[in-house]
């Protein structure tokens, strides 16, 4: 069921205490600030967060570490130059880390959106990081077992939505969007500009509009070009 | 050592841009290719369009172009490094698991990575001191070193403290198993696989300069 709302305020109100969440962006391309924002707003607590990071500066992602509201972070590269409000939290053992090879974090969210059990990869045999999970030798190589990450909810930011919820991206800031909007049992999308359905070019569309439940437009300008 | 037998092929150790000169000349023309963070970025500047590469980003893009400048900047054009970047014609933008599948599917001819330490039989490691107090970073190390056909690694030779990176085994923490093929290093280029480590050429210093330097048998090319 997709609908059209008109506040992010609204588009969070349903997120609960110990919800996982993912949140798009990769640093801060595509990182929905609005809808986390909001997020913040709505109070909503003890939440796993699932991004490419651990925040940066003192925005988005970051401010929700600050102000205790994650429980764990899955991510791929928390320690940025300025990731200070999670370094804080991980040194005062207020935050649990899960710390996933980038390219296994987005197949694992891919592998939830699209109803797969697991997965056998190369990527991080032999290390730490593979420690305790199932390994096979296929094809000639040594592999590591991965499961899907699946989440409640998806923050995610786009370019534009047509009226069935159908998306574009722009640019690098597409990056986790299209897997996390499938990945996710509630997908909500902010984006800069709301079309009449009919006006995206399907062949260029690039998430579907069944994977969105609540778009939401964002009235700044500025939104596609915040300084990375 | 007559001349003719020589592999020094330069009067002193390479500087970084010289180094990143020498790894854009390597780069077999019309491959695809990823450049890690820091020095490994240096390489893009030494390619040269008769060389028709592609760089990839693994935060979502092929046909990634010089850093961006002035009204260039755009914040939803970056590199995985997080740096303002620009696009070339023929361009192309995917999500970040189709980028990952670009690497882990093994279609990447070319990675080219930093190193703390690389090990005899081509062990990487990249991504983490294991100090106990530090915050642990990973980031797509992992799925470039077992994804791409080639790793070269570009480091220098010898930490501070004078030690060489070139070792027997591997006492940081790994980032892949046997994946590096290429070492390119201030004082050598060595190349690296089942059958040892080799000595492509040296730089400001002979062969046996260099085996008194590195704890492990090297083989001259």
């Amino acid at each position: 069921m997709l609908n059209f709302i008109d506040t992010v305020g609204e588009a969070v109100a349903g997120i609960k205490d110990g919800s996982t969440v993912m949140i798009g962006g990769f640093g801060n391309a595509g990182q929905p600030f609005e809808l986390i924002d909001a997020l913040m707003d709505c109070g909503a607590k003890d939440l796993t967060v699932v991004n490419n990071n651990a925040g940066q500066g003192d925005q988005g992602l970051a401010l929700l570490i600050k102000e205790g509201r994650v429980r764990k972070m899955i991510c791929s590269f928390p320690r940025q130059s300025d990731s200070w409000h999670f370094d804080a939290k991980f040194h005062a053992g207020e935050i649990e880390l899960e710390l996933v090879p980038q390219g296994n974090l987005a197949e694992r969210i891919r592998a939830a959106g699209a109803g797969i059990g697991g997965f056998f990869t190369p990527t991080g045999y032999g290390t730490t990081l593979a420690e305790g999970k199932e390994t096979r030798l296929l094809d000639g190589k040594w592999q590591v077992f991965e499961t899907p990450i699946h989440a409640d909810v998806a923050l995610i930011k786009a370019l534009k939505a047509d009226g069935k919820g159908n998306l574009v991206y722009r640019k690098t800031a597409r990056n986790f969007g299209p897997i996390m909007a499938a990945a996710a049992k509630h997908t909500i999308v902010q984006v800069s500009e709301i079309v009449p359905t009919g006006s995206l070019d399907p062949e260029n569309v690039v998430t579907p509009g069944i994977y969105v439940n609540s778009v939401v437009r964002v009235d700044s300008a500025d939104s596609n070009k915040k300084v990375a | 050592m007559s001349t003719q037998t020589s592999i020094q092929t330069s009067e002193k150790p390479l500087g970084r841009d010289e180094l990143a000169r020498l790894v854009a000349r390597d780069i077999v023309p019309g491959s695809f290719v990823n450049l890690g963070i820091g020095q490994p970025t240096l390489v893009s500047n030494y390619l040269t369009e008769e060389q028709n590469i592609t760089l990839h980003t693994e935060n979502g893009m092929l046909g990634m172009g010089p850093a961006a400048e002035g009204d260039e900047i755009d914040g939803d054009l970056i590199n995985a490094g997080k740096i303002p970047v620009t696009e070339l014609p023929g361009a192309s933008y995917f999500h970040h698991a189709d980028s990952f599948a670009i690497m882990r599917g093994g279609h990447l001819d070319i990675c080219v990575l930093g190193a703390f330490q690389v090990s005899a039989t081509g062990d990487l490691a990249n991504w983490h001191t294991g100090a106990p107090d530090a915050i642990p970073a990973v980031g797509g190390a992992m799925d470039l070193a077992t994804g791409a056909k080639d790793v070269f690694v570009m480091m220098t030779l010898l930490t501070r403290e004078g030690v060489s990176k070139l070792v027997e085994q591997c006492t940081y923490p790994l980032t892949g198993v046997g994946c590096v093929t290429r070492v390119y290093t201030d004082k050598a280029v060595f190349l690296t696989g089942p059958d040892g480590v080799t000595v492509r050429e040296t730089f400001g210093c002979t062969f046996e300069e260099i085996q008194e330097l590195v704890p492990l048998p090297l083989k001259k090319v």
